[in-house]
């Protein structure tokens, strides 16, 4: 039974479709084209200054060679961030706390910045390995220390986002469940869990927007490195 | 239907001569029916003239897509219920697809 808890990172399937392709095509539906049009409708307006503005500031460190993934990493935002807000409404399924599908996004992208970096300026990326000024001893460990460290990069990219959005679902649904159960009994109790539950939900908004944030933000410092 | 032709202003099938008049009760064929007017014993026949190949169903889901986005977001000062209207549908939505495997918690003594 305490199988049940995990449930809700299950996606099952409806006349052969699994919930999950419905979570995955939503954020697609939710945001209209622009158009050419001089003024457009609010849901437009709102969407477009949004993603300037986004885009603006990251792209800001990144010098030209890096304006040529501004649109996958803006997408990625876009994309993240709408899963993640989705998967606080009742019910619905969020895509983005199975492991595979971050690292599914989290790897290539890195694979991607790594061998643009080793492509076009082999040098600088492998100087990336030795930070300055380290003393003559410590070379050849500091050089296995930042291998090490190049290669965990897409793991903690992936079991990041895995991790900080499975835990808030799971503590929200703990939390429900104690508040649920403690009603008929101790009502004061059962209103302060409430207190908590409802300044998690809050915590959980927030997270969901900053985790796609950072996931998007560490990658283009990766590539930044190597661009 | 009040309507305007060669002869004026007239309302129902008065004259033979402009177009409403001539076109007020010709049959329609059954493929161009909508669905409001497709009388319950027709259904059927009337479903199976629809287009149901992958084309077909992309290209009803643009007009349904179209029709709901058009009324409710794409307008002078749309507010918050034409997005908040999708989200409930796929709350729903959600929950339905989910039902056969939510229902076991009903009972459930321990979770």
């Amino acid at each position: 039974m305490a199988l049940n808890f995990f449930d809700q990172f299950m996606s099952p399937t409806y006349m052969g479709i699994p919930l999950m392709a419905l979570a995955l095509t939503l954020p697609w539906l939710l945001y209209p084209t622009p158009t050419t049009r001089w003024l457009n409708n609010r849901l437009l307006t709102l969407q477009s200054w949004f993603i300037n503005r986004f885009t603006q500031q990251l792209l800001m460190p990144l010098n030209v060679g890096g304006h040529k993934w501004a649109l996958m990493l803006t997408s990625l935002m876009m994309f993240l961030f709408t899963i993640n807000l989705l998967g606080l409404l009742p019910y619905t399924f969020t895509p983005t706390t199975q492991l595979s599908l971050n690292m599914g996004l989290a790897v290539p992208l890195w694979l991607a910045t790594v061998i643009i970096g080793m492509r076009n300026q082999p040098t600088a990326a492998l100087g990336h390995l030795l930070p300055e000024g380290t003393p003559a001893l410590l070379i050849p460990v500091l050089i296995i220390i930042e291998t090490i460290s190049l290669f965990i990069r897409p793991l903690a990219l992936g079991v990041r986002l895995t991790a900080n959005l499975t835990a808030g679902h799971l503590l929200i649904q703990l939390i429900a469940t104690a508040v649920y159960v403690l009603l008929p009994m101790m009502t004061t109790v059962a209103l302060l869990t409430a207190t908590v539950l409802f300044l998690l939900t809050l915590l959980e908004v927030a997270v969901a927007m900053i985790q796609a944030y950072v996931f998007v933000l560490l990658l283009s410092l990766y590539l930044q490195e190597n661009v | 239907m009040v309507h305007t032709g060669r002869y004026g202003i007239h309302d129902g099938q008065k004259c033979a001569n402009c177009l409403v008049c001539k076109m007020a009760d010709r049959p329609v064929p059954m493929a161009e029916k909508r669905l409001m007017d497709v009388k319950l014993g027709e259904l059927m026949t009337w479903a199976s003239t629809k287009d149901f190949s992958p084309n077909g169903i992309i290209a009803a889901v643009r007009r349904g897509h179209d029709r709901y986005y058009n009324k409710y977001i794409n307008v002078k000062k749309g507010g918050i219920g034409g997005v908040a209207m999708l989200l409930t549908g796929y709350v729903v939505l959600s929950y339905l697809w989910e039902y056969d495997h939510i229902k076991h918690d009903r009972w459930r003594k321990y979770h």
